[in-house]
């Protein structure tokens, strides 16, 4: 149902809603639609949540005597012929993702008028109050409410929002990777772009390794102890295909070559097999379309792998060591290098700056492990969770 | 967007820049006055959509710890002189860490004694966050 919210919006505004008042009709449309449709299900939901959508629309607008004038106005109009849904779809997703926006706004926007999901939905993914999210998405639309339905939209800037959707996690009601997936698939669908089929290869390759990614109590699995075999392979088959179709177009950008690096290590059934020299090859791409310093980092690290851990530390030292991660990487490249008394050093002073929980407890227990085994203390581990003999502990 | 505690010690943190009296030698009047202003930060908060919670603690309470298997709990307190006497929290959900300092930078201009900033300092610490799924 929720496939149908953004060009039931777009037909609304064609008839001369404006925008916060066709998202609001079409939020109480399927408000209604949850409680009617399962005893009397529509021949077509389409046009069911159109003339249900526009009636409340016409409710809300004849309710507010000050609205009085546009009233005469929309219905003094004829209807208009055909719509052609697929733009209208396309353009509420750039009008979401404008650049006049917060990415903080443009993310609930497009939850919500793309992904027709509940404001009380979005606050509950991202752990704030229903109210405090209200007014985040009524500022939104009040501030892109200026902004005409038909202007060109930025590919590049809705790609963002939904890369920031997907990277959000899941620790909440909504699965907010999948929607995110959801929202890039019906994009994909609209529009034939290579960025746009990257984004969804990066999606689908990184969601494909999600079982693995945790294990017991939530504790963070890095790339290299995961369980290959909970890696979902339909879904890394599907990111391969989305991927090489963009590929062969011959205009790289940085979501296909961060996709093809994920599809290098879903390639490898081993951690041993994994081709690293080709994976520097991609984050020299990555580096030179991005200057990323997060990419700068990822590469030192994958350099450790391909060339040994001196040349990803003499990497490494070329970057901010302010740089989010990079004690990490220092760490996990000085216990690659046969040195294991300053990795728990780092180990542990990478911990204190620990952007996430997950992370922040992956690192002690990097470093109480190395201090165990510095102190020559037996490595007491439940068989479960025990580490491999050389754990590969940067979390990827 | 970041989540961020405004932590309220009261009288704590690094040393005052500016010496008011404590809360119960203020008037009435300028109570209120500064539990409006909190009041006050905290609606304009959920207007820009960075409003998490706020709350106060009462300065009563105790240390409480376990004492071993089938023994109560130890308590120890309350210590009603404590210099560091935390008072309340907000918590915010922001796009930046200068946008959390600014925002208590305007926290601590709470009106105290004859309707003046009070200067107060506040400790800002950041949420840890869930790990993000794309870190390679």
């Amino acid at each position: 149902m929720r496939d149908l919210v953004p060009a039931v919006i777009g037909v609304l505004v064609r008839r001369g809603a404006d925008f916060a008042s066709a998202e609001d009709a079409v939020q109480d449309a399927l408000v209604e639609a949850v409680r009617v449709w399962p005893d009397d299900p529509p021949k077509d939901p389409n046009g069911w949540l159109v003339t249900v959508a526009w009636r409340k629309f016409l409710d809300a607008t004849r309710a507010d005597a000050s609205r009085r004038r546009r009233e005469v106005r929309t219905e003094g109009e004829p209807m208009p012929g055909p719509v052609e849904a697929v733009d209208d779809t396309l353009q509420l997703y750039f009008l979401c993702a404008h650049p006049s926006l917060t990415p903080a706004s443009s993310v609930a926007l497009t939850l919500r008028a793309v992904g027709g999901l509940t404001t009380r939905q979005i606050a509950q993914a991202y752990l704030v109050p229903e109210a405090t999210m209200a007014q985040r998405i009524s500022r939104a639309k009040r501030t892109v409410s200026t902004v005409r339905f038909n202007q060109p939209g930025d590919v590049a800037m809705v790609l963002r929002v939904l890369y920031l959707v997907f990277n959000e996690g899941y620790s909440g009601d909504v699965d907010l990777a999948a929607e995110a997936i959801r929202l890039t698939r019906q994009l994909a669908a609209k529009i034939n772009h290579e960025e746009v089929a990257g984004l969804l290869a990066l999606m689908l390759l990184h969601h494909a390794r999600r079982p693995a990614r945790t294990g017991l109590g939530g504790r963070l699995v890095p790339l290299a102890e995961q369980d290959r075999s909970l890696w979902n392979t339909r879904l890394i088959a599907e990111g391969v295909d989305v991927l090489q179709i963009a590929l062969a177009r011959h205009r790289l950008g940085e979501f296909q070559a961060q996709a093809a690096i994920a599809a290098l290590h879903a390639d490898a059934r081993t951690v041993e097999e994994t081709d690293w020299v080709q994976i520097v090859e991609w984050y020299d791409e990555l580096v030179g379309l991005t200057d990323s310093p997060v990419a700068r980092l990822n590469r030192a690290v994958a350099v450790g792998e391909a060339d040994g851990p001196r040349a990803g530390l003499a990497a490494l030292a070329e970057l901010d060591p302010a740089l989010p991660r990079h004690t990490a990487a220092a760490a996990y490249l000085h216990e690659r290098d046969g040195d294991p008394a300053t990795a728990a050093r780092l180990y542990a002073e990478a911990a204190r700056s620990a952007p996430s929980l997950p992370e922040r407890d992956h690192l002690t227990r990097q470093a109480a492990r190395l201090n165990a085994q510095l102190a020559g203390l037996p490595h007491r581990v439940p068989p479960d969770v025990a580490s491999p003999p050389n754990p590969r502990a940067f979390p990827q | 967007m970041a989540k961020y505690l405004l932590l309220k010690h009261y009288r704590g943190g690094p040393a005052p820049a500016v010496d008011c009296a404590p809360m119960d030698q203020w008037t009435p009047d300028e109570v209120d006055a500064h539990v409006q202003f909190m009041r006050d930060f905290a609606a304009r908060l959920e207007e820009t959509g960075e409003f998490v919670d706020t709350q106060a603690l009462t300065p009563d309470g105790a240390f409480v710890r376990y004492d071993g298997e089938g023994r109560p709990p130890v308590t120890d307190g309350p210590f009603v002189e404590t210099k560091d006497l935390i008072a309340g929290w907000y918590i915010i959900d922001v796009e930046s860490w200068n946008r959390a300092v600014h925002l208590a930078g305007e926290l601590s201009a709470a009106p105290g004694p004859g309707g003046k900033a009070i200067y107060e300092w506040l400790e800002v610490r950041p949420f840890l966050g869930d790990s993000p799924t794309v870190t390679e």
